[in-house]
């Protein structure tokens, strides 16, 4: 029913378009002196019936559901749902759902299936609804863009305006996006802060989110201190910088200094396809290689290595912030003018005093703001943490221990069921709107150092 | 200058190169110039070892899983155990161990159970396919060529040590002594894994296929692609030829700019709170994931056509402003297609980068275990990356083999899709 609405739709797009295009060339034939040419005019049209029509099919599928639902709700019977909380609630639901799907489980009690019956007969005829509303609304707006062509009517204006409000509209879901992140991160946030009170939160020393979901679980108090994940996070990041900026910056250094054009035309391609490589293949490199190699290296030294450490994780992170870093540096390093380096070079400075004295100190803001943001990066980086650092949160600095990060308790705490009424769940939001507000900033403090400090030599 | 002309003419200051002092600072700024060269080459051959470590890892472990262990058997179908009324009902397994049992008639009980492990679960619905094409095999036997099951797949390719004492090995002697047997009898063959793409996904390594992600990542891609390239284009377009300069338009410059760094796990929250649980859309499925990667993909696509539009010279919009286009038709008309190749390069770049996206699906829950391609992207479905998640994750000895591989399936796309957008460039690209 749903492809019919649409097909509706095409159709009627069409129809307006020839329809328009018809009435407008046959006033031209009949020597008629029009304003636009014959194509705006059928333009006009498939503008006219095509875009409210989708705005109306996408609205009505984005509501359709939700309607029901409360609708399906508020008839069953007043005893059934007292006293359960929205989880049940939404179980409830989900069962009348798939009975109403013609999956039925075991036997449902029979206010269950008659509500699963009105359930089907609703969605039947909303979506019956949904296809008559359609044809009704394109055949009322094609009638209505029929009736405005004339010799002076100003269709190509009309084509125009209504093309610049959907770009407008293009560029404004930018807007909506952030806001969409920064409201459901809000308001998932408050309230989790409802039930876990903030201080707890931030200044916590213990994160142990596995509490029963159901009363005969045994399960864990639960404890919702972010100070040892966050103190994870950190650790892994400075592990994966301590390797990753001496590596990138020298090599950013050779090619723009030393390397030979054919040398620099083939080794940085290679290091974009380091760039390129999606990262839950370092994750896997992770625990295919470099996790064993690490424990391994700790059984022959008598260190105690746990499977997954910080370290395996930091170096996987390296490898992926490296080209990162030297594409950064080789930016900072080509922007300082050349005349700079010629005058130094005139002046019989060697080439490696000429990059250490002049260029790298002019350069700094670049590479310093590159850095900044290869911070966020690696504080927001999850497949490679997910898959080669722990879970458990420990309050540990030491790298050979395992520890875990952010992003990966939000993965973790979100994988399979969710339910958004337990705190386990909206701690993951809690998270995230931390997430979101460190690296955001880390990216403002960044774009403010490059701006701030950057030499203008124009 | 009277201090100038007053100073008898100096003759060369004879300057001693050679003074020890003189030759000690040379050899130290020398000194210093190697390290610096030196740190340079050792820091780029760290980066290319590491990707060249990374490739050969998956190529050793890999390379195994694209052929399959096969045996070659007679299998008896005999007319007690297959009903000719009912035969995709009957009892294949008996069937299946009848079989081995005539290859090996002196075993029975828990041997013979554990020799007819070596045939993979798949084996018996391959023969009951035949015979159900074919019910005049009822009462004969079938030679059937079907695929081992994972020990015996991993016996063959030799990652099985056969010093290891029998309690530490995935397969016992007996198991092995029947192995051996059947190969010098040349029945096991290792041809090319074609269930690795045919096959969705399951529980058995030597069944497990990729076709399911293909089709989740190509509806995946196809949405996003759907809805990333419009959107980017009509936004750039504005930002570029139209947006007057506003308050507005500095704030969607700053927002699209933040979009750009925000982490991807941070869109997979966005969606899991937005299209799952106020639009109720499918869980899993590739329109909600495609929806996603569509937002994370758009500051890229946006800054790319924006670039390639800069990069049209004015004197064609004053052209064609000058024979009296309107702006729009100077957008729409000579703008664009000149920009074209441009933005299909921007968008196969970032189509590229959606590929590999894993965390927002898992969180959307794009990891389930599927064990059929998706029909429609309306369905819950897993995508390449979370698929090489889901095996990553196994137990099974035989995933290792086949995580990797799927890594280098992937790879090879990614290559490929980036290799189409260098040739776009270098193909389209003018300089004006």
């Amino acid at each position: 029913m749903t492809g019919l609405a649409f097909l509706i739709l095409f159709v009627a797009v069409l129809a307006g378009y020839a329809l328009n295009r018809m009435a407008a060339s046959q006033i031209r034939a009949g020597g008629g002196k029009l304003h636009s040419l014959t194509g705006f005019h059928g333009l006009y049209s498939a503008l006219v019936v095509g875009v409210p029509g989708l705005i109306v099919i996408l609205l009505w599928l984005a509501f359709q559901g939700p309607v029901i639902d409360r609708s399906i709700l508020a008839g069953l019977p007043e005893d059934k749902l007292s006293g359960l909380d929205s989880g049940a609630v939404s179980l409830v639901l989900a069962e009348i759902k798939s009975i109403a799907r013609g999956q039925v489980f075991g036997t449902p009690e029979d206010w269950k299936l008659a509500a699963a019956q009105t359930m089907a007969e609703r969605t039947a005829s909303a979506r019956l609804a949904l296809v008559v509303v359609i044809a009704v609304l394109c055949i009322a707006l094609i009638a209505f863009s029929r009736s405005r062509v004339s010799a002076e009517f100003r269709a190509r204006h009309g084509v125009e305006r209504i093309v610049l409000g959907l770009m407008i509209f293009c560029s404004t879901i930018a807007i909506f996006t952030t806001l969409g992140i920064v409201l459901s991160l809000v308001f998932e946030s408050i309230k989790f802060f409802r039930m876990v009170p903030v201080s707890e939160f931030l200044f916590g020393l213990r994160w142990e989110p596995q509490i029963a979901i159901r009363a005969d679980q045994v399960a864990g108090q639960g404890a919702f201190g972010v100070i040892p994940v966050v103190l994870g996070s950190v650790v892994i990041m400075i592990i994966a910088l301590i390797v990753a900026v001496p590596t990138g910056l020298f090599s950013a250094i050779y090619l723009n200094e030393f390397a030979s054009p054919r040398a620099r035309n083939i080794i940085k391609p290679l290091l974009e396809i380091l760039a390129g490589v999606p990262t839950i293949v370092y994750g896997f490199f992770a625990i295919l290689v470099v996790a064993p190699f690490l424990r391994s290296a700790g059984a022959s030294s008598g260190l105690d290595v746990s499977p997954n450490t910080a370290l395996a994780a930091g170096i996987c992170m390296a490898i992926m912030l490296i080209p990162f870093i030297s594409s950064f540096t080789d930016d900072a390093l080509s922007a300082v003018p050349r005349s700079l380096s010629d005058g130094s070079l005139a002046l019989g400075a060697t080439r490696g005093e000429t990059m250490m004295k002049v260029l790298f100190p002019a350069a700094i803001p670049g590479i310093v703001g590159g850095i900044l943001l290869a911070v966020s990066r690696a504080i927001g980086e999850t497949m490679i943490v997910v898959m080669a650092a722990g879970i458990i949160a420990k309050l540990t600095i030491n790298p050979l221990d395992s520890v875990t990060t952010v992003t990966v308790q939000i993965v973790t705490l979100l994988i399979g069921d969710t339910e958004f009424d337990n705190p386990k769940t909206l701690a993951a939001f809690a998270l995230g709107s931390l997430l979101f507000v460190i690296t955001l900033g880390i990216n403002i403090l960044a774009l403010r150092v490059v701006r701030k400090y950057r030499e203008l030599y124009d | 200058m009277s201090d100038i002309t007053n100073t008898p003419a100096s003759p060369a200051r004879a300057f001693d190169w050679k003074a020890p002092d003189y030759q000690d600072r040379i050899r130290r700024r020398r000194r210093s110039e190697l390290w610096l060269r030196s740190a340079g080459l050792v820091s780029i051959t760290l980066a290319l070892g590491f990707l060249a470590l990374m490739l050969a890892a998956l190529t050793v472990t890999g390379y195994k899983a694209f052929t399959q262990t096969h045996v070659r058997l007679d299998v008896p179908i005999p007319a007690e155990l297959v009903d000719a009324n009912d035969i995709a009902g009957s009892n294949w397994r008996r069937v299946m161990q009848g079989a081995i049992s005539a290859e090996f008639p002196d075993l029975e009980g828990r041997t013979l159970r554990d020799i007819t492990a070596m045939l993979s679960d798949g084996a018996q619905y391959r023969v009951r396919d035949t015979v159900i094409a074919d019910p005049s095999l009822i009462g004969k036997s079938v030679a059937v060529t079907v695929p081992m099951s994972d020990p015996f797949d991993q016996l063959a390719k030799g990652l099985v040590d056969r010093a290891t004492p029998e309690a530490n090995r995935r397969v016992s002697d007996a198991q092995i002594a029947a192995f051996d047997k059947l190969a010098a009898e040349g029945r096991i063959s290792r041809p090319f894994n074609t269930a690795l793409f045919t096959n969705a996904d399951s529980r058995f390594p030597e069944l497990a296929g990729l076709k399911g992600a293909f089709v989740g990542t190509f509806y995946l891609l196809l949405v996003c692609f759907g809805i990333a390239l419009p959107v980017g284009i009509g936004a750039a377009i504005y930002l570029e030829e139209f947006a007057p300069k506003t308050r507005l338009s500095d704030l969607i410059e700053v927002n699209i700019n933040n979009l750009a760094a925000v982490p991807s796990v941070v869109f997979g929250l966005l969606a899991l709170s937005v299209f799952l649980n106020w639009f109720g859309l499918m869980r899993g499925s590739p329109l909600v994931g495609g929806m996603t990667l569509a937002l994370m993909s758009l500051p890229t696509i946006i800054i790319a056509t924006r670039a390639a539009l800069k990069a049209v010279p004015p004197s064609i919009r004053e052209a064609a402003l000058g024979i009296g286009a309107s702006r729009q038709q100077v957008v729409f008309h000579h703008v664009l297609p000149l920009a074209m190749p441009g933005i299909m390069t921007g968008t196969i770049i970032a189509m590229a980068q959606a590929i590999g996206e894993t965390a927002p699906l898992l969180l959307i829950g794009m990891n389930a275990f599927m064990t059929s391609a998706p029909a429609t992207p309306f369905e819950s479905a897993t995508t390449l990356p979370t698929q090489i998640y889901i095996w990553a994750d196994s137990p099974e000895r035989g995933f290792v083999s086949r995580t990797s591989a799927a890594i280098l399936v992937l790879l090879a796309i990614l290559v490929l899709m980036n290799g189409l957008a260098i040739w776009l460039r270098r193909k389209f690209e003018r300089r004006w």
